[in-house]
């Protein structure tokens, strides 16, 4: 129980488990964002969970298109938003008012009045380390080692290149239908990935047998 | 595997698609040629100028050491602070640099909110310029405490004296202001960062061991998923929806530095505004200078169009319209207040002894900028440069202006005094100016200066429905003309 929600909270990561001959998954790659999308569409249309796409920006629409929900990081923030100021009021409160109070010609040792300057800040730093240490947390990074990295191809990623990788480790998985579906739906070209692990040595040295097939 | 289709060869437009906007993006580029464009300059061998331009900013960089080295070995005395004028140099200094910070988050937080695509281009090296000088802003308060050891008592650290800092002072709300300010800038800077370090990791070449171990620990093993910008794209709105209340509180909690004394000159209400405004319209001046040299050096006339910079003037001419407007409005108050101490303080700021620094900060700040009504001069890159320069030098007086002539003549007449700068003053001012261009130059020799995933998503190829159709952009694309290069374009 408490396994299966791990590997379903990694898998909202990104983070899947290989099958046990090391396969990864399939890693379509697709001609544009366009193409992309109606992929995505089509994947999920297909009954998979466990599949994401991969682009060099954010594609619009692409959330819908693969059936996902608001972002948490929202509420991530808020929580850091309200410990900023429960933190400034407490400090400003205690040092000033119960600590060290210090009688400055009469003045109150705690009005809430010149205390909003530094609430207002600790308000906007906690929230803001907040969202992106809960961006982080929620992305699953940093994770240095990521079987995909074994594609050659896919160093493009982050260039001008599109895929969509459907995990082994999902439920409606298998190898031929799988690959034929991303060639239906328009892949240029469908490679098996493997989780080697990082004991094999340097990135590059070993590449997963790729299945390279020409466009469908 | 060729990826041909997201190439050249089509139409490009921007905006709405309804209005003859022009491209964001010029010539026609594909999105592997923009990350070629700009990653480039971090691969190929540091160029000669590069170091040319290194060792004057280093010169500069020294000259500060140097003379922050003296100060702490002689204390303030080496400055030119006197009885009335205990805010000299070192304060104008800080407001300064904090000003110059205020356009890079304009530029990254607000517009992103306004949704104002043109960001894309300048954001990176703009939040890269924020960050540069508010370290440079950071370092004058606190050499000018005078007693360098003890600035951690400016911090809630429990100490032997079991003493707190006084959180009821503007000063203490200026030493959170400011370090919120920075580590906010700094983060934001930095996720911005994230997956263009990730684009430079991956062109690495298996050979360069350390550049890829290097830029494959801060890209944090990031791979371009979906289910990353989901929650990538979520996180950067609401930094810039936080970035956005905290830039313009910065600003006015340096103001209330001054604005919550007694001093003739400093006690108004409209500081705050006032110096938000200001703080823009002078980072603006500094994005400019740096914008209009970059642009150029690293042939990047494509992604940082003439339109950019038109787009930049605007707001130059906005702002300044807007901090000229404040000064008039500072004196009609003064008038109005009735109080002669006031009174005083703005006849004596316009005619007095630091006349000459009014009139500077004056025609810098006020007049200068409304040029910019002009469509010409507007497009016009050496006159942009000659005015931003124009407003760096203004922007700098005002705060000399503010402080300075409020201070030099005191409530008790027997205590006025004229405040002249030593040459520690001068030399310590050229000296965070290296600092400043130190960093700056590191930056742009390892760091890609334009943001490659955000510019990529504003041109047109980016939108999943420009594929629709007969496939060649009229999904989404109406305008044909608008794809011409950049010297066509402007003539119709």
């Amino acid at each position: 129980m408490l396994k299966e929600l791990t590997r379903e909270t990694k898998a909202t990561m990104g983070i899947y488990e290989p099958r046990r001959d090391k396969v990864y998954g399939l890693l379509a790659e697709f001609s544009d964002p366009g193409a992309l999308l109606h992929a995505a569409e089509g994947v999920r249309e297909a009954g998979y969970k466990h599949f994401d796409t991969h682009s060099p920006f954010p594609v619009h629409g692409m959330d819908r298109a693969m059936g996902l929900g608001n972002s948490k990081v929202g509420y991530i923030t808020l929580v850091g938003g309200i410990t900023g100021l429960a933190v400034a009021t407490w400090l400003q409160w205690w040092t000033g008012g119960v600590d060290y109070p210090l009688d400055i010609s009469g003045k109150p040792f705690f009005a809430w009045e010149p205390s909003i300057p530094i609430m207002f800040e600790l308000t906007i730093l906690f929230a803001a380390l907040a969202a992106v240490a809960g961006m982080f947390a929620l992305n699953g990074l940093p994770r240095p080692y990521n079987p995909l990295f074994y594609s050659e191809n896919f160093s493009r990623v982050t260039d001008d290149a599109f895929f969509l990788h459907v995990a082994a480790s999902d439920g409606r998985f298998d190898m031929e239908k799988t690959e034929q579906l991303l060639r239906d739906l328009g892949a240029l070209y469908v490679e098996v990935i493997e989780d080697l692990g990082t004991e094999q040595g340097p990135a590059g040295d070993v590449r997963g047998e790729a299945v390279e097939k020409a466009q469908a | 595997m060729s990826t041909a289709s997201t190439g050249k060869s089509l139409a490009f437009t921007a905006g709405d698609g309804y209005h003859d906007d022009p491209p964001l993006v010029a010539g026609n580029l594909s999105f592997h040629e923009v990350t070629d464009l700009v990653a480039l300059h971090t691969e190929k061998k540091t160029p000669m100028a590069w170091y040319g331009a290194f060792s004057i900013a280093n010169i500069g960089l020294m000259i500060l050491l140097l003379s922050v080295a003296y100060l702490f070995w002689n204390g303030v005395g080496v400055w030119g602070l006197n009885n009335p004028v205990g805010w000299g140099y070192a304060i104008v200094n800080f407001v300064f640099w904090v000003g110059i910070g205020h356009a890079g988050t304009l530029i990254s937080a607000i517009l992103y909110l306004f949704r104002q695509k043109w960001r894309t281009a300048i954001n990176r090296s703009a939040e890269a310029m924020t960050i540069f000088a508010v370290i440079c802003a950071l370092l004058f308060p606190t050499i000018h405490v005078g007693r360098v050891w003890a600035i951690y008592w400016s911090l809630p650290i429990p100490n032997q004296m079991e003493m707190w800092p006084q959180f009821k002072s503007p000063l203490l709300w200026d030493v959170f202001a400011v370090s919120v300010y920075f580590t906010v800038s700094l983060v934001f800077w930095y996720v911005g960062l994230v997956p263009d370090l990730a684009t430079l990791r991956d062109r690495t070449p298996l050979t360069k061991k350390l550049r890829q171990k290097v830029l494959g620990f801060f890209a944090l093993g990031w791979n371009g998923a979906n289910r990353h910008w989901r929650n990538y794209e979520k996180a950067y709105l609401l930094l810039a929806a936080l970035a956005t209340p905290l830039v313009l509180s910065v600003h006015s909690v340096v103001s209330f530095d001054f604005a919550v004394s007694i001093i003739p000159g400093w006690h108004t209400t409209i500081f705050p505004p006032y110096f938000v405004a200001g703080a823009i319209f002078s980072g603006f001046g500094m994005v400019m200078t740096l914008m209009v040299i970059a642009r150029k050096v690293y042939h990047m006339e494509n992604i940082i169009t003439i339109n950019h910079l038109e787009k930049m003037n605007i707001i130059i001419l906005l702002t300044g319209t807007m901090v000229g407007f404040a000064y008039i409005t500072e004196f009609f108050i003064a008038w109005y207040s009735g109080s002669p101490y006031e009174q005083y303080a703005f006849i004596n700021r316009a005619t007095g002894p630091y006349a000459w620094a009014y009139w500077t900060m004056m025609s810098c700040n006020l007049l200068f900028p409304q040029f910019f009504w002009f469509k010409k001069l507007r497009r016009n890159v050496a006159f942009m440069f000659v005015v931003s320069i124009f407003v760096n030098i203004g922007m700098w007086f005002e705060r000399f202006v503010i402080v300075v002539t409020s201070l030099h003549r005191d409530y008790l007449p027997s205590a006025w005094d004229y405040y002249t700068p030593t040459a520690i003053d001068v030399l310590t001012l050229i000296g965070s100016f290296g600092l400043f261009f130190t960093l700056f130059l590191i930056f742009l020799r390892f760091l890609p200066m334009v943001a490659l995933a955000e510019v990529k998503m504003v041109m047109p190829q980016s939108d999943p429905h420009f594929y629709e159709g007969h496939g060649d952009g009229h999904g989404a694309a109406h305008d044909l003309s608008a794809g011409k290069p950049e010297s066509d374009r402007g003539k119709s």
